[in-house]
């Protein structure tokens, strides 16, 4: 087990080089020079231009400026914004609202997913499953802005019941509403996937023999159907997890969260190198260590699962 | 004015327009209602400054409705932009060319050190100098002593004694005092020269409003501003202090109005153009301002130089139909072009000789296409160059459909990704169409619509254009000491422009605004930025 995980720690390391090199590549290759837009409709002095991108190391070939990024990197140095502030202090001050944010989401579609998704697969055909796939047929068909925006008037313009955006230093009650805009659309893939899991297992000659042996309904449900179905529920919650720390940029806009997704939409707008790179490989560290917290999992959820060295 | 491009329509303004922010907010002292709340916080929108908060870097509209409210510079603009005595308590010229400026005594920083020429001079000197890398730099380029590719110290600028400087222009700048009381003219206190960085984060002004606290500014959240007792001008606050929340979009903040969330807000989404004036009733704002909008043709494109050029550009700009199109796309959120400059400007006329070529005259548009063609004939696409980011495509198609339809030719638009591409491709001269075009006042005088676009070899003259009769009349415009004979000489030169269309004028941008129940006495100044110091709350 540990030298399992030894070894995907280590296969980490070029996934994360490969990963940086291709977005310092892309962010490069951005057509249009982020410092000429510093200047907006004006057209600026060509010596302060040169200045600028001297400061940011902007006339260096690709390669150098890569290797003066990597460099920074091993020293704990992610690079400075436009505005001044070094890289770190955005992530730290962006991760951690992002990070309560999907944390909420997944609580919210995970409790809400698989419990609805487990009623509605051991009562398949009946009027609850049907409704079920109805609501979450509607909701997978949604785009999110829509769910967002809806939300957000019903429950913050005219019930008043949530505050329209996240107030300052977002605090958790304000962030339940994005959260539950986010969670709406995985909670109907995650009923979906439960559903159809639970209708399966529950037909598994182990499931019979339990059954046949005299195991109650409050046995055989939790521990023998549920617990062989949430394989594929688990994999899909852990790629979710990851979406939801990097994909909210809709819903964060929206709510006004001052999240990852918010920042780095801003950054890639003004072709800011060092802020979308270290963001993004945050993130992939990020993905990286949730995969292989799932793998594990597994091996708890499936003793058939064997890690082997 | 800059980048907060959610949106579509602000992002119109701000990617598109203008990344310029403009000047001061300014008004006369209002006087107090009677159950004002003097110690009441009012909310607004706002954007994460893009630059440390130092006066001569700030160019966007993010960082400058801070810097405006924290520092005072020796002028402010009131609700009109006429120019009010604000740190300046004289400034003197005979020639136009020389200023004496005094300053009032007795006014401090909020650190407690005084305001003295020093202060003036200092900040001038560092924010002209080229590698302290200042994005407003070009705004001391008359000033002698400047120079835009080698470190020169601004001879012009003389301290007399403490209270008292001069200022020596290379020519003559009848509009100077006029453009003093823009960010980039504001004093500093001698600490923030010994720690940009850090007096960036955390700045020291002089202005009606100071920070909080040291840590005030909260990035992507929000700014907390309180009022600085110390201030004697004329923008004395009558509420408590002002809190400017950053959003990430504009249809955000218009939720957050809508619930009572924000007291004013100064841009509204365009998901909003078609209702928010019955939601708001009269607490919705929709005014002309200080930004012009247009499309520039580059003197280079084959079929637009000498007669032939200016028989098509007349043409084109004669089957353009802007009240259509500002009522249709822009909900009446754009006021079509009358001139080259904005009706919130002192001396803006809709009236000036040739200014006939911006009705719309399909037939007239068809016969002077036709006269060019007999010059030489026509041939391929006439193409306008946008930002696909800034939500632009709605009134290029338009203006491509009704050049299309009037003047029988292949038109489109030529969308590219970003802004900073077809800025790029501006900068460099690489671009082989014509372009999109915004300029917002930095100060409200004709000439900042003018002088910088369209003298020979000007700085933001991005369509080389040139005309010695134009810039003559300008340099005279310029030295006049009488402001009416100024701007009837810039008047005389845009009859120039008229002629020659160096750019399509199309419309000003409106400010879209509104604000909440709870606020009162809200105006909006010349720049479209709120007169913070003047709303009363409760």
């Amino acid at each position: 087990m540990a030298g399992y995980i030894l070894r995907r720690l280590l296969q980490a390391i070029p996934v994360f080089i490969g990963t940086t090199f291709l977005i310092y590549f892309m962010v490069f290759a951005l057509p249009g020079d982020p410092i000429i837009a510093l200047f907006g409709d004006k057209t600026p002095n060509p010596a302060i231009v040169a200045q600028l991108r001297a400061q940011y190391h902007l006339d260096q070939p690709f390669i150098v400026q890569y290797l003066i990024y990597m460099g920074g990197i091993f020293r704990g140095d992610f690079g400075i914004s436009f505005s001044g502030q070094p890289v770190t202090e955005i992530l730290a001050r962006t991760f951690p609202v992002t990070l309560r944010l999907a944390v909420i989401a997944l609580l919210i579609e995970t409790i809400a997913g698989i419990l609805v998704g487990m009623i509605a697969g051991l009562r398949k055909g009946k009027i609850f499953d049907g409704t079920t796939l109805a609501v979450s047929l509607i909701l997978i068909s949604l785009p999110v802005f829509v769910i967002a925006f809806v939300a957000q008037f019903v429950f913050g313009v005219q019930l008043g019941w949530a505050r329209t955006t996240v107030g300052t230093g977002a605090p958790t009650q304000d962030l339940i509403l994005p959260a539950f805009v986010l969670a709406s659309i995985s909670f109907a893939q995650i009923v979906r996937l439960t559903r159809s899991s639970v209708i399966e297992t529950s037909g598994l000659d182990f499931v019979r023999t339990a059954y046949s042996k005299g195991l109650g309904r409050r046995r055989i449900v939790p521990v023998h159907i549920l617990r062989n179905s949430l394989i594929p529920v688990v994999t899909y919650l852990a790629t979710d997890f990851g979406v939801l720390l990097v994909g909210a940029t809709v819903t964060e806009g929206i709510f006004n969260v001052p999240g990852v997704g918010n920042t780095l939409y801003q950054a890639i707008i003004r072709g800011e190198g060092p802020t979308v790179v270290s963001f993004v490989t945050v993130m992939v560290l990020i993905y990286l260590l949730v995969n292989l917290a799932v793998d594990l999992l597994y091996g708890l959820l499936d003793p058939r699962i064997r890690y082997v060295k | 004015m800059k980048i907060r491009r959610y949106g579509v329509s602000f992002a119109a303004l701000a990617v598109a327009s203008a990344l310029v922010l403009t000047g001061c907010s300014g008004g006369g002292a209002s006087t107090p209602a009677t159950n004002a709340n003097t110690t009441a916080i009012i909310t607004t929108n706002g954007s994460e400054p893009q630059n440390p908060l130092i006066p001569t870097n700030t160019n966007e509209t993010g960082g400058g409705k801070i810097t405006d409210n924290i520092f005072a510079g020796l002028v402010y603009y009131d609700e009109k932009g006429a120019p009010v005595n604000d740190m300046a308590d004289s400034i003197e010229t005979t020639d136009s060319t020389t200023f004496t400026i005094k300053i009032k005594p007795n006014e401090k920083f909020t650190n407690g050190e005084a305001v003295t020429a020093d202060s003036f001079i200092n900040a001038w000197q560092y924010g002209a100098l080229l590698s302290n890398k200042q994005l407003n730099s070009y705004f001391f380029a008359d000033i002698e002593g400047y120079s835009e590719d080698a470190d020169s110290p601004l001879t012009g600028l003389t301290k007399v004694d403490d209270l008292t400087f001069t200022v020596k222009l290379k020519a003559p700048a009848a509009d100077f005092p006029l453009r003093l009381g823009y960010t980039a003219f504001m004093p500093l206190p001698s600490v923030a020269l010994t720690d940009v960085a850090a007096f960036g984060e955390n700045p020291i002004g002089n202005g009606p409003y100071k920070l909080a606290s040291t840590g005030a500014w909260q990035h992507n959240v929000q700014i907390d501003l309180v009022v600085n007792p110390d201030y004697t001008g004329g923008r004395k606050p009558q509420n408590g202090g002002l809190t400017i929340k950053f959003y990430a979009s504009a249809d955000a903040q218009y939720a957050d109005l809508q619930s009572n969330a924000v007291d004013v807000i100064d841009q509204i989404p365009d998901s909003a153009y078609s209702t928010y004036q019955s939601d708001l009733g009269d607490r919705a704002v929709n005014q002309p301002a200080a930004v012009f909008q247009s499309f520039t043709i580059p003197g280079r494109l084959p079929h637009f130089s000498g007669e032939e050029g200016q028989l098509r550009r007349q043409a084109i700009s004669e089957a353009i139909d802007r009240d259509t199109i500002t009522k249709v796309i822009f909900e009446g959120t754009r006021t079509a072009a009358s001139d080259f400059t904005s009706p919130v400007i002192d001396g803006w006329s809709d009236s000036i000789e040739g200014s006939d070529v911006l009705k719309y005259n399909a037939d007239d548009a068809k016969k002077l296409w036709a006269q060019a063609d007999a010059i030489s004939p026509w041939s391929g696409t006439f193409q306008i160059a946008y930002n696909a980011d800034g939500g632009h495509q709605g009134w290029v198609d338009a203006v491509a459909n009704n050049l299309k339809n009037n003047l029988g030719i292949d038109a489109s638009g030529a969308p590219s990704p970003t802004f900073a591409q077809v800025r790029t491709a501006i900068t460099d001269r690489t671009i082989q169409t014509a372009f999109r075009t915004g300029w917002q006042a930095d100060y409200p005088g004709l000439f900042n619509f003018l002088g910088p676009i369209y003298a020979t070899g000007a700085g933001s003259n991005d369509g080389d254009y040139s005309n010695p009769d134009f810039d003559a009349l300008l340099a005279k415009g310029s030295s006049e000491t009488d402001a009416s004979a100024a701007n009837k000489d810039f008047q005389d030169a845009q009859s120039i422009l008229f002629k020659d269309l160096p750019a399509i004028p199309l419309w000003y941008s409106n400010v879209t605004g509104g604000y909440g129940t709870s606020v009162s006495n809200v105006h909006f100044g010349w720049n479209s930025v709120p007169l913070y110091y003047e709303i009363t709350k409760g």
